[in-house]
């Protein structure tokens, strides 16, 4: 029954999938009563954490920097999975990290604030700038909430060259840095992690399932009694803090911050990454920015080929493999496939 | 004050033209079509090359380009969207992708510079209302006129037009009257696209085509099609009047910088108080909010 049969009989077989025993036992307590259960559950977990460490830890300067930014993105990726986990579909994850950029730049170029005041305060004030900013169009759904947050930062980027505020066109630079690079690798890693759980722990407590049904059927959610735009302001809240802090994080991991920060790769490759790692897993986005920011180092001497390639990429994930690489591998790693004759 | 009327007048006929493409095809088929603004410009950056690399006449090029980009619309639905149709996300993700796609593959060309400008249809200038303006400005009020009567009497009073509006109202009903929804949802993409090649050529003559003007229009084109009502033709006629005249005003009275902020002002002001759009209905607030 291992293997699938060949040619005409293949059309009387199906393919079926049963729960490993060790996933099903482990899903409850008894996951504490053996090594091996335990192994298993906190194998996937504890091999990309470890696993990234010790490879940051040998990498030369260079790809250490490409780390940073990967978890830059990354952090990006899951706060764009968890928005879309509660309904906004955001194209704009660039005025979240654009803000929290240009907060944490003006607090350390203006007010000779220090880094480890700057990056918490612009965590806070640059998530609730995005929301206060979001507040008016809190009501729209799906495309109408797309196409407001894919406008934002295109026209914020305008305002300031017109304005010449902020530093305008030039930017702010000369931030101060951080101390070191292994104090950025860890502050960012860490960071992306903490994101990661915490979201996770929180999207299946009972509060987050409010979030979640406010996507699947939010006049459900509504018909209960809740409140679903102050569900919906905490979970921009929440998601842009996280693509604010990434923000503040790279204004002073680069020195810079300027217009750039509202680029559009910032909105794009958050979603290629969901997109391909699975979206609604929260980890298949750290998944997808893990494969496509490396890659696209690989790529820099193409330039703006870069984006044409997410672009690309994109448009055949969206069609062609809408399931995402993390749905894979959890199914391969938890359940087991036979053969079956049709009876 | 007459100059800035007539010039707010041309401004909004450009909102117009932008976005009559965009509105239609979302009408119709629920598709927003996030490569609007890509597809503009590669129009023009098409019209461009048909006219100087194969020195074909104006008028033919003109003609090919359309009928080209209007294909191209028809086929980007029936290879892309037609897999994806009805799950929202994936269907902005995949346009919005397209749109990178093509605006970025045009950067990589080098399709940058002056040098890359459609010819007026009429050179010269007239005085209109004791303002002097160039013929191309007063053709551009002309065909949006023009537009929107064709597609007035396109929806009303053609067998195709008919099937358009039926599908746009109730699709299972008009799939029993015989009517295949997937088919006249490509062919409104394809006519969606094709009046942005359309207003891409009445337009670009005004200035350079540039690869970030996609991406402008894509905003102009959301924001006049949200202002007015996704999907009601005359909201949008009444928006693109609204902001254009307060764009005119604002680079009047206060910097031509600011006339992007005009759009999102609007937008912004409209969403907030009525958002189903100021001509917008009931039906459409349903989808909205």
């Amino acid at each position: 029954m291992g293997t699938p049969p060949a040619g005409s009989e293949r059309a009387s077989y199906r393919k079926e999938r049963i729960a490993r025993g060790i996933k099903a036992r482990s899903d409850d307590i008894y996951a504490l009563t053996s090594y091996s259960e335990m192994c298993y559950l906190l194998f996937p977990r504890l091999v990309p954490i470890v696993g990234i460490v010790v490879v940051a830890f040998f990498l030369p300067v260079y790809w250490k920097k490409v780390v940073l930014s990967t978890c830059t993105f990354a952090m990006l990726a899951v706060s764009w999975d968890f928005l879309s986990s509660c309904g906004m579909l955001s194209l704009g994850q660039a005025l979240f990290f654009g803000l929290g950029s240009f907060v944490a730049g003006s607090l350390n170029h203006y007010l000779n604030l220090p880094v480890y005041v700057t990056i918490p305060a612009a965590t806070v004030i640059g998530s609730i700038l995005s929301t206060a900013i979001l507040l008016p169009v809190i009501r729209l759904r799906g495309v109408y909430f797309a196409m407001v947050t894919l406008i934002l930062p295109l026209m914020l980027m305008r305002l300031i060259e017109a304005t010449k505020i902020l530093g305008g066109t030039e930017g702010i630079t000369r931030l101060s840095p951080l101390p070191n690079v292994w104090v950025e690798i860890t502050v960012i890693l860490a960071a992306m992690w903490v994101a990661l759980f915490a979201l996770r722990r929180f999207i299946s407590s009972d509060y987050g399932l409010i979030f979640v049904s406010i996507r699947d059927n939010d006049r459900a959610v509504m018909a209960s009694g809740i409140n679903i735009y102050a569900f919906k302001a905490q979970a921009l809240l929440i998601g842009s803090a996280i693509c604010a802090f990434a923000g503040a994080f790279m204004a002073h991991a680069y020195q810079f911050t300027g217009m750039p920060v509202f680029a559009m790769d910032y909105s794009i490759l958050p979603i290629a990454a969901s997109v391909i790692g699975g979206i609604g897993t929260l980890a298949g986005p750290i998944l997808g920015a893990f494969i496509l920011v490396p890659l696209s180092e690989f790529l820099r001497e193409f330039g703006p080929l870069r984006i044409v390639f997410y672009g690309l990429i994109l448009v055949i994930c969206v069609v062609a493999l809408p399931e995402g690489i993390f749905h894979y591998l959890s199914r391969k790693y938890s359940e087991m496939e036979r053969w079956v004759k049709i009876e | 004050m007459v100059a800035t009327f007539v010039y707010g007048l041309i401004n909004s006929a450009v909102l117009l033209l932008m976005a009559l493409g965009f509105n239609l095809t979302f009408g119709i088929s629920g598709v927003a079509n996030f490569a609007y603004g890509a597809i503009y410009a590669v129009a023009g950056f098409f019209a461009w090359s048909l006219i100087n690399t194969l020195h074909l006449p104006f008028a033919l090029s003109a003609a090919i380009a359309i009928v080209v980009i209007g294909l191209a619309g028809v086929y980007l639905y029936r290879f892309i969207l037609t897999r994806i149709r009805g799950l929202v996300i994936s269907e902005v993700i995949a346009t919005f992708a397209v749109s990178l796609v093509l605006l970025e593959l045009l950067r990589y060309f080098g399709f940058i510079g002056s040098k890359y400008t459609l010819p007026v249809f009429v050179k010269g200038s007239v005085d209109f209302l004791d303002t002097y303006v160039d013929i191309q400005r007063l053709l551009i009020v002309g065909f949006a006129i023009v537009v929107l009567l064709a597609l007035y009497l396109f929806t009303h009073h053609t067998r195709m037009g008919l099937a358009f509006r039926g599908i746009a109202q109730e699709e299972h009903t008009s799939l029993s009257l015989g009517i295949n929804p997937e088919r006249i949802a490509s062919w409104s993409m394809g006519m969606g696209a094709a009046l942005s090649a359309l207003a891409a050529i009445v337009i670009l003559p005004l200035g350079t085509i540039t690869v970030d003007g996609g991406y402008d229009v894509l905003i102009d084109a959301l924001s006049v099609c949200i202002v007015g009502g996704l999907g009601s033709t005359f909201g949008v006629v009444i928006a693109s009047l609204i902001i254009g005249f307060a764009q005119q005003l604002t680079a009047m009275y206060l910097s031509s910088h600011w006339t992007m902020i005009v759009s999102l002002v609007a937008l912004l002001l409209v969403l907030a108080m009525k958002p189903s759009g100021l001509l917008g209905h009931q039906k459409e607030l349903e989808e909205r909010v």
